[in-house]
């Protein structure tokens, strides 16, 4: 199972004709994703590396069908066109990679979104990959070492963090702790699918059967986990570390998208809720490993 | 920074039609004298910087003759916010309150939209009303596209008990902070308090707006010079440091100074992360080490190297510094060898002084330490490099034993310096400019350009010198990815002829004016 992508899962790729999106094309490919054809206004015909490539995402839908999930490699100024025709194509899942998207464009691709009943992922992610399955942006970079990094088994990671996405996959493993799906849910405040959004999906997935969650300071994500867990919506175990416990009240460190404001979102608040809810926070991250490896031993005896 | 002052706001508001106090903002004390003389009422003096709680800091003045204005005006302008002086204050006329309310639009990161926020209790704290009396707070979610409609805005007001006339004055004010709040894509707009005046008038006393930071590009007329969220004025090398990242999409740069004015022997520490999170973790490894942070700074994103070495040079025009650390996530899915070449570039170039520790964990980190330590082997201070599996409380603790066993190098010239070329030959590319000195080139043997180049747009031509494979334009839209290897890998393994001009405009006068060179 894993969630959100697998080797079935056909992909098209917007932006596929710049630097990123031809390198990341090539590394998901390579990793064994479905990666269907591409997308470029004013580029159609070329072929990237075998892919073909299409003016219109509807024009790649009518050339080869519907596609399950969509990856956007364009400059943070054009992502809201690109998404906007993803979500209008019926995209099920649009992957925002760009950094410094505009908030209100991200807002009103989360309009579209809720009424094309579709999802987005990001903006300012690193993605999702399912180990040995499929991955959909740009974790664990080139795709031998993404296999090398991350080995199958019960342990779904999800992180607000994108370089902490494959340290906690990676740091898991080398303990001898398998996973399932790695999801960076994107660092800016407002995003597609939030954490609470994608432990949902584990809940729902057979084949994790814990999870573990990299927070940050500022918004609500992590809160919303918490309550997740006390009303029994969430029953699997989760494993949390939440960072930025020095951060300044009012800064923001860059794309952490990390706001301390007032007293919300403040480190104290999310390690005091979750603890609440039954999960285990480690204080520091490179407990992480031994906490899961304790309270996955739990449950398997 | 895109955090609004008062003033600025205020204008804003007035230009879509919601009123604000009559007044002016000056810069001198007797400028105020001048604009309360003209007002010809009592008024009020309110620095413009960025803080809360202004009364309580004494930079909210009252006065009722010009006389009073002019020595409220010197006294605030006398005073600090935080390290920053005050320079500006907003003279303007008192109004008699016949009652004060809140409003917002603030953006709701649960529901993903804009969310109006009103209450009938106004200037103190928001959140305190919400607290004390929730029965005067009200809250509606908006459609980002749809907006606003007067009839919404009239029932939230009759939600917290706002009947009559004014009612339908404060639905047709927040429908304009709407307007504005829109128009600049703000993060947050808020009037606390808006008043009803005795002349039954409603007026913003006070504005708080904040621009999001990805959107400054889009609104040139608000005049933000850096679109950071710093918490201070930008500072000179701030600007220096946003003028790389602006218009650069490729990864994110993003640098924020910690503290000036340190010396050599504090423990102050430049600091290089990459990633949000990491460079988080990287900040509280440093300081359980004792250590101190000169600056905030985080390449990541998959930058180019020539990103890293502009930041680092950067990082490196900070005087006092007592060495250099560099971790980001530790497990990076980005090739790691681009930021070890920016690094490279910047320590010969510099030349680097203090020791460093750099975490190049991740993708091609094999290849990333062995150039940032093996090639950087000359500069006669210790450069170590390490990996995933090096934890970043480690290589802090590596930090601190290398700056205790050590001594500083005599003062000496840059170990690359850039001759003019006998033979050059050149092509520009996205930031800057690559040479090849082709009467260098035709005495190497490596030819090391040609393989390294990670873009693979590099030939030899028929007498054996590097040329493009490419033509010159598809090199300056971008195909050059600027990596570095001609001549970083050139200067350490070839004949020396590659050099890779990446200017950075206002960082030389700005070492100058430190006594840098």
């Amino acid at each position: 199972m894993a969630i959100m992508v697998d080797q079935s899962t056909r992909v098209l790729v917007q932006g596929i004709t710049g630097r990123e999106g031809r390198a990341r094309a090539r590394l998901m490919r390579e990793y064994g994703t479905n990666v269907v054809a591409g997308c470029t206004p004013g580029r159609g015909g070329e072929v990237v590396d075998g892919t073909p490539v299409y003016d219109t995402v509807a024009e790649a839908v009518e050339a080869h069908g519907p596609f399950d999930a969509s990856v956007i490699y364009v400059p943070a100024p054009l992502v809201k066109d690109a998404a906007l025709e993803s979500i209008a194509a019926g995209v099920g899942l649009t992957v925002l990679v760009g950094d410094r998207v505009p908030v209100w464009d991200v807002m009103e691709i989360a309009r579209a979104a809720q009424r094309r009943g579709v999802q987005f992922l990001g903006p300012n992610t690193l993605g999702v990959l399912s180990v040995g399955r499929g991955v959909l942006g740009m974790i664990g970079g080139r795709a031998a070492s993404a296999r090398e990094w991350f080995r199958p088994g019960p342990v779904g990671v999800v992180s607000r963090s994108g370089g902490m996405t494959a340290s906690t996959g990676y740091y898991l493993c080398r303990a001898g702790i398998g996973l399932t799906t790695l999801v960076h849910v994107g660092g800016d405040s407002i995003v597609g699918m939030p954490l609470p959004e994608v432990v949902q999906r584990f809940q729902e997935d057979p084949e994790t059967s814990l999870i573990a969650m990299f927070g940050e300071i500022g918004g609500s994500q992590e809160e919303r986990v918490a309550d997740m867990l006390a009303s029994g919506q969430v029953t699997k175990p989760v494993v949390a570390y939440i960072g930025g416990r020095a951060a300044t009240s009012g800064v923001r460190f860059s794309h952490a998208g990390a706001i301390v404001e007032g007293g919300r979102g403040t480190h104290e608040g999310k390690v005091a809720a979750l603890r609440r809810a039954g999960a285990t926070v480690v204080d520091t991250f490179d407990e992480l490993p031994a906490a899961v490896g304790a309270v996955l031993g739990g449950v398997h005896g | 920074m895109a955090r609004l002052l008062e003033h600025q706001g205020k204008t804003l508001l007035a230009a879509a039609g919601l009123a604000v106090p009559a007044g002016q903002v000056v810069k001198t004390a007797a400028a105020a004298a001048e604009v309360a003389r003209q007002l010809a009422r009592p008024v009020v003096v309110k620095a413009q910087a960025q803080t809360t709680g202004r009364a309580s800091q004494g930079l909210i003045r009252f006065a009722d003759t010009p006389q009073a204005a002019e020595a409220a005006a010197a006294a605030i302008l006398g005073l600090d916010v935080g390290k920053f002086p005050v320079t500006e204050v907003l003279v303007e006329e008192r109004l008699a309150v016949a009652g004060e309310h809140y409003a917002g639009i603030i953006l709701d990161d649960r529901r993903r939209c804009p969310l109006l926020l009103v209450s009938s209790r106004g200037g103190t704290g928001i959140e305190e009303i919400a607290r004390s009396e929730p029965q005067a707070v009200a809250e509606l979610p908006l459609d980002p596209v749809e907006g606003l409609a007067e009839h919404q805005a009239r029932e939230l007001w009759r939600r917290v008990g706002v009947h009559g006339h004014e009612q339908r004055l404060l639905a047709e004010a927040v429908v304009r902070l709407w307007r504005v709040a829109r128009q600049v894509e703000a993060r947050a707009a808020e009037v606390n308090p808006l008043v009803l005046t005795a002349d039954s008038r409603v007026v913003a006393l006070d504005c708080r707006i904040t621009v999001d930071d990805a959107a400054v590009f889009r609104h040139p007329e608000l005049g933000i010079e850096v679109a950071r969220e710093l918490g201070h004025p930008p500072t000179p090398l701030e600007r220096i440091a946003w003028e790389v990242e602006r218009d650069d999409f490729r990864g994110t740069f993003y640098f924020l100074q910690m503290r000036e004015g340190f010396q050599r022997g504090e423990g102050v520490v430049a600091f290089h992360g990459a990633g949000g999170g990491g460079s988080m973790m990287a900040m509280d490894a440093l300081q359980r080490q004792g250590f101190a942070v000169a600056n905030f700074c985080d390449t990541s994103g998959n930058p180019p190297a020539s990103k890293v070495y502009r930041a680092a040079r950067i990082l490196l025009s900070q005087p006092g510094v007592d060495a250099y650390f560099g971790s980001g996530s530790g497990v990076a899915s980005q090739e790691q060898f681009h930021s070890a070449r920016g690094l490279v570039k910047a320590f010969l170039e510099e030349p680097l002084a203090v020791p460093c520790v750099v975490r190049l964990g991740g993708n091609g980190e094999e290849k990333a330490i062995e150039i940032l330590t093996s090639f950087t082997r000359t500069l006669g201070v210790p450069v170590e490099c390490y990996g995933k599996d090096t934890p970043v409380e480690r290589c802090a603790q590596r930090l601190r034993e290398l700056l205790t066993a050590f001594q500083p190098p005599p003062p000496r010239p840059p170990v690359r310096q850039r001759r003019p070329a006998a033979r050059p030959y050149t092509f520009t590319t996205l930031t800057g400019e690559v040479t090849y000195d082709h009467e260098i080139c035709a005495r190497c043997e490596s030819k090391v350009c040609v393989r390294a180049c990670v873009p693979q747009i590099l030939s030899l031509d028929p007498s054996g010198v590097p040329v493009l494979a490419i033509t010159r334009e598809e090199a300056a839209r971008g195909r050059c990815s600027e990596c570095l290897a001609c001549e970083v890998d050139c200067a350490a393994l070839g004949a020396g002829g590659g050099y890779v001009a990446l200017p950075i405009p206002g960082l030389d006068a700005y070492r100058r004016g430190r006594g840098m060179e």
